[in-house]
């Protein structure tokens, strides 16, 4: 019945030419290519790929459109859901999420949902299509902490209910880890980030940033002498991780937060901004996760030698498959089951290299993985002029030392119920400032489900 | 936002500006600083707070050229805005927890290093106004490198001054007039003998340094305000590590103000010239279009 074709490959940079630009990596499908990707999905009844999905597109029904030739029909599904396509449908683990489940995958390969996503936002954004659809505004004030892809879902599914949104951003750009954590090479800024937050602004949604909420504003003088009625945070993981060993605060460490926001929000490889940025000739990266990719491959796009270091092997790097692979294919060197234990620092204080131990693994721990264990008597050395540390990052405690009421878990999330409540009347939560870091999409879909929570509790008749 | 109410040149290369930031303004406390970006391809600087005004709606900074970043700043002009204007950050001094009763019986000492004069002014007036006693150490370059001497001498108590060249007030270091002035109150000669309940240090990270060296013997209790790097100042790059008692510490968050005596700061110097040749070649890159006008 469907069309048994192989799954449509995307088109991309050259992998030498990329390694040494910050244009987008993946051109994404063309019109042909994505009405014949379209072809292929079996138009499930009942598509787990949306029960997959953290944010439940209407996936079946934006593709059968999509295949039709209808791309004003398929955006308009897909916005009933997504605010942020675009960015959705270039950063998602689709292979954990939709893709994972969809039922092509089983034997063959699955329906390149993201691609198709993708296609329909930026066909939409270059035929200036727009969904402005709300309810008559109620006037009733709700304030969001963070312009990430938390606050930016919230703010979209509250706007459309006709609630008067304001979100607080603390940098001086909205977008969260969109703008400052994800590079342009997989996600750029102006085209994509700017252009979809302009759309949760032609909602009506106000985004004030420099606001530090704990600092220039708190929670209780926004809802006390503000007016605001309820209160969304998601303000995300923002506090990078170091590992405690000895030398990590030579000249020449840095978080992947500090490298990836000098050269993200602070765009130090645009040499028309006055940011300084340091590579050196040889980067070694500590960690495997997406961010871990984000930063070597930046490094090696700034010039540098890049090596990745983990203390796993390469099945259990927690980054998406792609990224690797395209690290890979970029000349990012892979170093497994190898932990640093010290930095080596020259006479200057400058960080020369790392001493590194070998590492095996042994018993599965909480998390199901197979924990590193350290072989004794098998360490060796690493040169390196710098050393990002991408060991993950943990939940900003400002809020809720400056909120009374507002109780944490010992990770410093906010302890929050499954709809976003927290324990203070009227203060709800989401995304990586309650789970500590995890993605876009699962951010997202925590957003969601509290502006359902919050039009609940601003209107207990309904 | 964030326009620039009025602007006056302390001396020739420091600047003081009441900027209009009605928010921050309104939450401002001593001992905190903000970000400023002065353009939008500019980088993020961070500055102490000099002085607040809730009725008025402004912040004022003051500004000191030593680089490209600092040199746009003092280039805006009143009437103009910053792009970007953020704070308060940081922790506000532990002393704002004091209560008035607690802090009238009080005698601080304040050693204040060039540009420090401008964020030590403000929590000198909030001593003042609490009828705290306070003594005041202003040390710099040369006569025309201090700043905001009327304004201090109108709310402490005792003002000396001192300077390297001896231009101004006596000449030599910081670290004599202090040492001068610890020895006198231990002879029963300065203060009638009454012992400081606490100093704070606030300059050049080498100034609070040998500060921090020349106390230590006394036994006061001495709190320094540490300007290190930083990129965002609200705890997500961790540029600004400092070590406190051998523990990691970001002074945007955990501080900027900190127990001087468990502060390492060899490490903080060092730290703090990470992207000195960088910001060098910047500055050679700015100096040719802004020295023509």
């Amino acid at each position: 019945m469907r069309n048994k074709i192989p799954r449509v490959p995307v088109r991309e940079q050259d992998p030498a030419v990329r390694a040494k630009n910050f244009a987008e990596v993946s051109f994404g499908y063309n019109q042909e290519e994505a009405m014949l990707e379209a072809s292929r999905c079996l138009g499930c009844k009942k598509p787990s790929c949306v029960t997959f999905c953290p944010v439940n597109i209407q996936i079946p029904q934006f593709i059968a459109a999509l295949e039709a030739g209808n791309f004003k029909e398929a955006a308009g599904i897909i916005a009933q859901d997504s605010s942020l396509p675009a960015v959705c449908g270039r950063v998602c683990p689709q292979e954990s999420q939709c893709e994972g489940s969809c039922i092509l995958g089983v034997k063959g390969e699955a329906v390149a949902i993201g691609k198709l996503e993708r296609f329909v936002a930026d066909w939409s954004r270059e035929n200036s299509v727009k969904f402005t659809d709300k309810a008559p505004s109620n006037g009733v004030k709700v304030a969001i902490v963070g312009s990430g892809p938390a606050g930016l879902a919230c703010a979209t599914d509250l706007a459309k209910m006709g609630y008067d949104v304001t979100i607080f951003e603390v940098l001086h750009e909205a977008g969260g880890v969109l703008q400052y954590g994800i590079p342009e090479f997989r996600l750029p800024k102006e085209s994509v980030v700017k252009y979809e937050i302009d759309n949760v602004k032609a909602l009506g949604v106000k985004i004030e940033t420099n606001i530090v909420v704990g600092r220039t504003v708190t929670i209780d003088s926004l809802m006390d002498e503000e007016g605001f009625k309820a209160v969304f945070i998601g303000s995300g993981a923002g506090l990078p991780k170091f590992m405690g060993i000895p030398g990590e605060n030579l000249n020449g460490v840095l978080s992947a937060n500090e490298f990836l926001t000098r050269n993200n929000l602070m765009r130090a490889y645009d040499p028309s901004y006055d940011t300084p940025i340091y590579v050196g000739k040889r980067v070694a990266v500590v960690g495997g996760g997406n961010v871990a990719m984000d930063a070597a491959r930046t490094a090696l796009r700034l010039g540098a030698e890049v090596t990745v270091v983990y203390r796993r092997t390469e099945k259990e790097l927690p980054a998406r498959i792609e990224e690797v692979h395209h690290a890979k294919q970029e000349g990012i060197v892979f170093r497994m089951l190898t932990n640093p234990t010290e930095v080596l620092g020259n006479d200057k204080g400058w960080v020369k290299g790392l001493r590194c131990i070998k590492m095996e693994l042994g018993d599965p721990d909480e998390s199901g993985r197979r924990s590193p264990v350290p072989i004794p008597d098998s360490h060796f050395d690493i040169e390196a002029d710098v050393m990002i540390m991408s060991l993950g990052t943990s939940p900003n405690p400002l809020i809720a030392s400056t909120t009374p009421g507002l109780q944490t878990n010992k990770w410093n999330g906010l302890v929050a119920s499954e709809d976003g409540a927290t324990t203070r009347s009227g203060v709800f939560a989401g995304g990586d400032a309650v789970t500590g870091a995890a993605t876009v999409i699962l951010a997202m879909g925590a957003g969601r489900k509290a502006a359902a929570a919050i039009h609940k509790y601003l209107s207990p008749s309904n | 936002m964030y326009k620039i109410l009025s602007k006056r040149f302390l001396t020739p290369i420091i600047c003081l500006m009441e900027v209009e930031a009605p928010r921050m303004a309104h939450s401002a406390k001593p001992g905190q600083f903000l970000i400023v970006r002065a353009h939008d391809k500019g980088e993020r600087i961070p500055l102490t707070v000099c002085d607040y005004d809730s009725a008025r709606g402004t912040v004022t900074i003051v500004t000191q050229v030593v680089g490209a970043s600092s040199r746009q700043i003092c280039h805006l002009q009143e009437g103009e805005s910053f792009t970007d204007f953020v704070g308060p950050l940081g922790r506000p001094s532990e002393f704002i927890h004091m209560t008035d009763s607690e802090l009238k019986n009080k005698r601080f000492l304040f050693i204040a290093g060039g540009l420090g004069t401008a964020p030590v002014y403000p929590q000198v007036k909030y001593f003042h106004s609490k009828g705290a006693k306070i003594d005041v150490i202003i040390g710099a370059k040369n006569k025309d490198m201090i700043i905001l001497e009327e304004e201090m001498r109108a709310v402490c108590d005792n003002l000396y001054i001192c300077t390297d060249d001896g231009s101004a007030g006596r000449k030599g270091l910081v670290t004599d007039t202090l040492k001068e002035l610890l020895d006198g109150v231990n002879a029963g000669n300065v203060n009638g003998g009454i012992k400081y309940n606490q100093a704070v240090a606030i300059g050049p990270m080498i100034m609070m340094k040998f500060v921090t060296l020349a106390a230590k013997p006394y036994g006061i209790p001495l709190i320094v305000s540490l300007n290190t790097l930083m990129v965002d100042g609200t705890g997500m790059c961790g540029a600004c590590r400092v070590s406190i008692g051998g523990k990691t510490k970001f002074a945007c968050v955990d501080g900027p103000e900190f127990d001087a005596y468990q502060v390492d700061f060899e490490e903080a110097m060092r730290r703090q010239m990470m992207y000195k040749s960088i910001e060098a070649e910047a500055d050679h890159k700015c100096r040719i279009g802004l020295d023509k006008d």
